[in-house]
Order: structure tokens, then sequence, then C-alpha cells
């Protein structure tokens, strides 16, 4: 069998099994927003409709044309089954707050999420990587311990703190970047840069150790004893053999990234994922929850597959299997 | 040996460093410099005046048919006049002449007619509560035509609400899109976040100085704090203790304030067998120290309410004695009631320990806290008070099945320019979601009743004096603190006054500091 054939039945089995996957995720997922939210305490029409009108002006008789309006007085499995069955028909409905059609709503703080979590990410392997790129040309050399030092500090700050101390330095006192804000270019880069330097300092410690490792393994010696040059080595045995561990792990991290940025979001009002679905179970709102729940779960599926896919294309080994076969 | 750098860690950081530096120019406040900045707290989640409307009143985009002015009396809006029949049945609304919208359409009877029949349909609005029975619209005036005498229906047409939307606004029933008359006009509209507004030319006034207004909802205070100290907004509403000190220590910032028509209160179920003893509502109010709870949880002793309507309210502002702490009075009329100590240190009564359940919620941080104050007050006295901090919902669920004690909650008295309203909504003699419970007066009763019914002068304020004493001698409801609202204000800005009933930001008042 070809080496190209083989590849695709490989990316075949990787898509098949994704899809699958995304499929029973998605399902389980709603199941158990739906479920949850019913357990949530409180009068879910009053919620509602204090998220609506605020609570100044929400009595039980606004309540009461809430709970009728949305027909939440209907039998739990009534509603589930109306849910799943728009959602079938890919139609997600309107947010019970504020009437604009789910698709639109979290389309928009998707769209938010993604621009924060890319923009993180990259600064997160400009940093970190480059560190650990350094830290690995002499493992307990200073630059190493510098390395180890900031892991270890910017994994001990908490996210809040440190969006704090950023906008401190360069919005309050050096006027360079807009403390808050969505929209325009500058003001992706304080809520990013705090994500970004968080997870630097885990990014500089998987780089550095995998680096680190395929530096001293059999075939980077075999290419120096073939006389390779080093930047040759560097890109195509060290880089790549490096990436197989890192980018399984950057997987992860834009994970929790996506899902984890509830606090960043709210300090530097970012529109995003993280506040939509906070809001969403402050206020019941029941399809928007679903909604984002759903697109979260997808997300997750969507980033394993891409870090298979990734894999699979850094990946020598396969090659090396089919000469052994 | 030379080893380079690996060329995608360089490109990868290289992007990194455009990003950071190409931001650098792009934010500066220069280029913005005709524009007002606003940053506040509240989102804004629907362009349906019933939902979200304030936002859109206090930013001069949309106004009602009556305002109120400074100091919260009513002056006219889209209205230049108004009259009533002598039964209070009938009233007539004149329109100002020759208003257009934003879009270019006039402003007439029938739109206005229009608009205040969706108002009226929303439970929300307190229009809702009008008793209408017609409205028509006629040459140049709008009547209303009531089942019921309704003396406070211009200060109802204050409330946000009721504002007047151009027909192009809707969409069937739903507002796409926030078409007004007034000095602004909106320009573009991200929601939840963000609003910019520009001036309105055809507007019937005076041209406003400041020409552009953004209005950008922050969530967290200690982002707005430090937004207004690094001049990256004038104008900051909602800032927390720390971020006012931050404010104050700064130049070129001021922070202005007013008291809020809004008071932190124990709702009391007066029906239940302890607290319908008045001794025991009494005690319970004499074994609280407000200003210790007023100095630790909002940072102001001042704010400690001595009685139940804060004195911004000043028409209600009747002379009464104030509510002190006397834990000794407290303990004697406790003692009074009949209730001995036990064992354990709580009082009891035929066997029959002092407990009571206290229940409030989080949506505002400072209630739990003083909830647990008020539970260390009254253990004070030997009164056992377990705190539940939940859902909202459950005090008006407490309200209709009975089971309610206590509640801790906030209660704003000026949701429409007259506080009549909300203060008879509050005493109605059947309980009210956020007013008393099995309570009435026959007293405040007559006295409210008197009120709706067109007392004026010396009458009126004798009535308002009954309604005041009475609350503070039988104490249905037990008051705990009043709130400050407070913005930030950028020295380049002039002329920003605090609307007390923030119902209006008053941004045509405001120029530019030369």
């Amino acid at each position: 069998m070809g080496i190209v054939s083989r590849r695709n039945a490989a990316l075949a089995k990787v898509l098949a099994r994704r899809s699958a996957q995304a499929g029973g995720v998605a399902m389980v997922v709603s199941l158990l927003c739906f479920l949850i939210v019913l357990r949530l305490p409180g009068d879910a029409a009053y919620r509602i409709a204090a998220g609506r009108y605020g609570y100044d002006l929400v009595d039980q008789e606004t309540a009461d044309s809430v709970r009728a309006e949305l027909g939440l007085d209907r039998p739990a499995w009534q509603q589930l089954g109306g849910w799943l069955l728009d959602v079938v028909q890919l139609d997600f409905g309107r947010s019970l707050v504020t009437s604009r059609p789910v698709v639109e709503e979290v389309g928009y703080y998707l769209l938010g999420t993604l621009q924060l979590a890319g923009v993180a990410l990259l600064l997160a392997v400009a940093i970190g990587g480059s560190a650990g790129v350094l830290a690995a040309r002499r493992p307990g050399g200073i630059v190493d311990r510098l390395t180890s030092t900031w892991v270890a500090s910017v994994r001990a700050v908490p996210p809040f703190l440190l969006g704090l101390l950023l906008v401190v330095v360069f919005s309050a006192q050096l006027g360079l970047l807009p403390a808050v804000g969505h929209g325009d270019a500058a003001s992706i880069v304080l809520p990013a840069l705090t994500l970004g330097i968080g997870l630097s300092g885990l990014v500089a410690r998987v780089t550095r150790d995998s680096v680190v490792e395929v530096r001293q393994s059999d075939y980077v010696r075999f290419a120096h004893t073939k006389g390779l040059a080093e930047r040759w080595i560097l890109l195509r045995h060290v880089v790549r053999n490096a990436a197989v561990v890192l980018v399984p792990y950057l997987g992860v991290q834009a994970v929790i990234l996506i899902e984890g940025v509830v606090v960043v979001e709210s300090l530097f009002s970012w529109q995003g994922l993280g506040h939509a679905m906070v809001h969403a179970v402050f206020w019941r709102d029941v399809p928007v929850l679903q909604a984002t729940a759903l697109v979260l779960a997808l997300l997750i599926v969507a980033v394993n597959t891409a870090v298979d896919l990734a894999v699979l294309w850094l990946d020598p080994r396969p090659r090396r299997h089919e000469v052994a076969a | 040996m030379h080893r380079p750098t690996p060329p995608r860690l360089a490109a990868a950081l290289s992007v990194g460093l455009l990003a950071l530096s190409g931001c650098g120019t792009s934010s500066g406040s220069e280029e913005e410099s005709d524009t007002l900045r606003i940053a506040g707290p509240f989102e804004v989640h629907s362009l349906d005046p019933a939902a979200d409307g304030e936002v859109f009143t206090r930013l001069q985009v949309v106004e009602t048919l009556v305002t109120s002015d400074i100091q919260g009396e009513l002056a006219p809006g889209l209205a230049t006049t108004w009259s009533s029949s002598s039964d209070y049945k009938e009233w007539e609304f004149e329109l100002v002449e020759d208003v257009t919208f934003h879009d270019g359409t006039a402003l007439t009877p029938e739109v206005v007619v229009a608009a205040l029949e969706k108002a009226a349909a929303a439970t929300a609005s307190p229009l809702a509560e009008v008793p209408i029975e017609h409205l028509t619209a006629e040459d140049s005036s709008v009547v209303v035509e009531l089942d019921k005498p309704y003396l406070t229906l211009p200060a109802v047409l204050t409330h946000y609400s009721t504002v007047i939307l151009a027909p192009g606004a809707y969409e069937g029933d739903r507002v796409t899109s926030v078409i007004g008359t007034g000095p602004y006009q909106v320009d573009r509209i991200e929601l939840p976040a963000s609003i910019e507004t520009v001036r309105f030319d055809d507007w019937r006034g005076e041209a406003p100085a400041i020409e552009r207004v953004t209005f950008q909802a922050v969530g967290r205070a200690e982002s707005r704090a430090l937004m207004a100290v690094s001049d990256q907004a004038d104008i900051v509403f909602g800032l927390e203790p720390a971020g006012r000190q931050r404010v104050d220590s700064s130049d070129g910032v001021a922070m202005e304030s007013g008291l809020q028509p809004r008071t932190i209160l124990l709702k009391v179920n007066a029906g239940h067998p302890t607290l319908k003893d008045l001794r025991v509502r009494r005690a319970l109010s004499l074994a609280l120290d407000r200003e210790a709870m007023a100095e630790a949880v909002l940072r102001e002793k001042e704010l400690a309410a001595t009685q139940l309507l804060p004195p911004s309210l000043e028409t209600w502002a009747a002379d009464v004695e104030p509510l002190t702490q006397d834990v000794e009075a407290a303990r004697a009329l406790l003692a009074e009631a009949g209730w001995e100590p036990g064992a354990d240190g709580t009082l009891h009564k035929d066997g029959r320990p002092l407990e009571l359940k206290l229940l409030t919620y989080p949506d505002r941080p400072e209630l739990p806290a003083l909830a647990t104050a008020i539970q260390a007050a009254m253990g004070e006295i030997g009164m056992k008070v377990d705190v539940e901090v939940s859902n909202s919902s459950e005090i008006p669920a407490g309200q209709a099945d009975g089971s309610l004690e206590l509640a801790l909650i906030a209660k704003h008295f000026a949701l429409v320019s007259d506080p009549l309203v909300d203060v008879a909504a509050v005493f109605a003699p059947e309980g009210s979601d956020w007013g008393v419970m099995n309570w009435s007066s026959p007293a405040v009763q007559e006295a409210i009743d008197s009120l709706e019914a067109g007392a004026s002068g010396a009458d009126a304020e004798q009535h308002r004096a009954t309604v005041v004493r009475t609350v503070q001698e039988e104490l249905p409801l037990i008051p705990v603190a009043w709130y400050r609202m407070n913005a930030a204000v950028n020295d380049r800005v002039e002329g920003f006054v605090m609307d007390p009933l923030e119902a209006n930001w008053r941004l045509t008042d405001l120029t530019w500091a030369s």
C-alpha cells in the first residue's frame, strides 16, 4: 500500500471518529445543560423578567406574563423536546432575554472569544516558545534557570491580578493602550497579553523539555554526524519532533483558553462566550445557554480534530512504519 | 557555533511585537477630543424601551411626553402642557409643534398614541398599571381617557418605557432601531456594550456644545476606575470605594455624587406570630448600628438610614424622630413582650426560641454583607437570625405563600418622577412584592387615597407627613441604609450635574472646558 493512501486512510479514520464524537457530545451536553438549568434554584420566569426589564420593574405579575409568553409552565420534557426538534432543523430560536436570534447572539460572542483565544495563543507560543528554545540550548544554564523562575511566577499570578497589573502599567501609567473595550485592534492587546503571558510559562516548560529530549535523541546525533548544518537540524528534526509534543499540548490549552476566560473577559469588557454564558446562566436564558454550551462542546471536538490532523502531518513516525511494513 | 533563531519562532515573535507596537498609535485620545466618552456598569441588551430604555433617555436620544427637572419636579418634554378634567379621568397632553424624528418623519399625535399603546401593553412598564380606557389623537394633542381617576399620570409618563419612537423604529412589535426625537441620534450600536451618538441637527432646541458621545458598558468597577484616572473616559458612573479614593487622589478628574432615591430595608412579615408584635419590630430596629454598618459595607456612615424615604425626596421629608441604636432599650422591649433568656443565650417565650429567617439575594453585593451584620446585631439582643442568600424571586414567592419572615431588599422609591406612585404601591393594603406584608394602616391608606385624589398644598403636606410618621412608628419596613450614586468627571468637561432620578445625563448642558 502506498504512503499517500495510507495517510488518507488515517485521515478518514480521524475524521469519522471525530464527527461521531461531535454528535454524541452535542447530545449529551444539550441534555445535561437542560437538566442543570431545571435544577437551579429560583423561579426561572422571574430571573428572565429581571434580565429583560431590570429588578426595579419586576414583580410576580411581570414574571407570570413572561412565563405565559415563553410557555415555561409546560412540562420539562415538552420544552426539551421542542428545543431538540428545532435544533435538528438548525433553528436555535431567540434569546429569552434580548429576543434576538440566538445564532446572531452566540455568533457575535464566539467571534470575540476566538479572536481573543487566537491572539493569546499566538503570544503564548511566541513568548513561551522562544524562551523554551533558548533555555534548551544549555540545560541548567542561566537562561534555563531564568525561564524556570518565569514559569513559576506567571503560573502563580492569577489572571485577574496580572490583567490589572498590565492595565496599570500599559494603560494608566504609560497611556499606550486602552484599558477596556471591544472592537478596535488596540483593545485586544491587553486581554490577550494577560492570557498569553499566563500560558507562556507552561509553553516554555514543555518546549524546553521536548527540545532537550529531541536534541539528545539518536536521530539528531546522527544528523550531526552526517554533517547537517545546525539550522537544518533545528528546523527539520528538532522543531518538528518537538512540535509533535507541543501541538497536542497547545490544543488542550486552547480549549482551556476558550472556556476559562470569563474573568479576563469581564475585566476588560471583552464580549466573549464566557461572558455570554455567565449572563445566560444568571438570567436562565436557556436557548442561549444551550447554544453556547453546544458551540463550546463542538469547538473542543474541532480543536482536537485539528490537533490530530496536525500531528498526523508533523509526526514522521508513520512513514517509518511504512518502511518496516 | 552560531545558531540562528529558528525562522518560525522569529516570525511568531515579530507578529506579536507588531501587534504590540501597532496598537500604541491608534489608542491616543487626541483624535477623539470632540467626543464625550461615558463609561458605566449597565449593559444594554435590548433596544426595546420597556427593557433597556433608560440608557437612551439618559443619552438624550429619545424623549418622553413629560420629563423631570433637576429638582425632580415635572417639566415639559414632548408635551408642552397637560391638563385634566376635574375628576382626573380625562387628560390632554398638548404636543410640541414641528418635531421631527431622527429619520426625518414628523411627530404626530397618531404616532404618540401608537407608541403609548405599545408601552401600556408591556407588563413591566408603569403605564401598564394605569387604568387606560382609551387613547385618542386630536389635532395637536393626545387625550387619555381613564376608568378611574389617576392623578399621577404625568409622572408615569416620565418613565423611560413611555418614550416616543418613530414608526420606522419598529418591525412588527419588535424595536429594531432607536429612532427618537432627542438632541442626539444614534450613530452606531453594538449590543451589549457600546453606543455612539451624534448631535441631531434638526433638534428643536439649542444645539448642544458636545458633538459626539460614546457610551461603553464596563462591568468591573476596577476597570472603570482605571479608565477614569487614565483619561480613557470623561464621565465614569458607579465607582466603588477603592476606585473613588483613586479618583480623589488623581489630578484632572473629580468625583460628583448624589443620593439615589433607593433604600436598603428589612421587609417584615407583620403577620408572623413573632413579628406582628410591634415591640419586636422596634427592638429589631433599635438593635441595628446603622452607622457602623454603612461605614463598614458602604464606606460612608452618612448613608445610615434614619427613616425610610431618603432626604433627597424633598417633598416627603417630614420631621420625624430619627431611628437610632439603643441595645438596652431593645432588650427591655423584648422583655416587655414576654421574651426571656433561655439556656443557650437565645430568648424564649412559651417554650419557643426567638428565631427568624432572613432572606436576601446577591445581585447587589452589599446585601449579603449587610445581612450578616444584621444577624450579628440581632445576636446581641438574643434573637437568632438565619441568613439565607438566595434568588431574588424567593422574596415574592415567600410573600405569595406567606412563608417569608424577614427579607433584606433594596427598593427604589422614584421609578417615575413622583414618589407617590411607588409609595402607594409599597404600602398597598393587600401587600406588595417589594413592599409591606400583612400590614396596613387606615391612616396611611386614607392619606395615600387623598393624595391620589388630588390633595395639594398644605393638605398634601399633612398627608405625606402622616404616611412618613406612621411608617416610622409602626415599622412595617425597617430602613437600614440609603444609596449614593456617583460619577468621576474629567476636568475637561464642564457643567456636569447629577440628576437625582438618573433619568437624563443632561449632556446638552455640558461644555468643553476651554
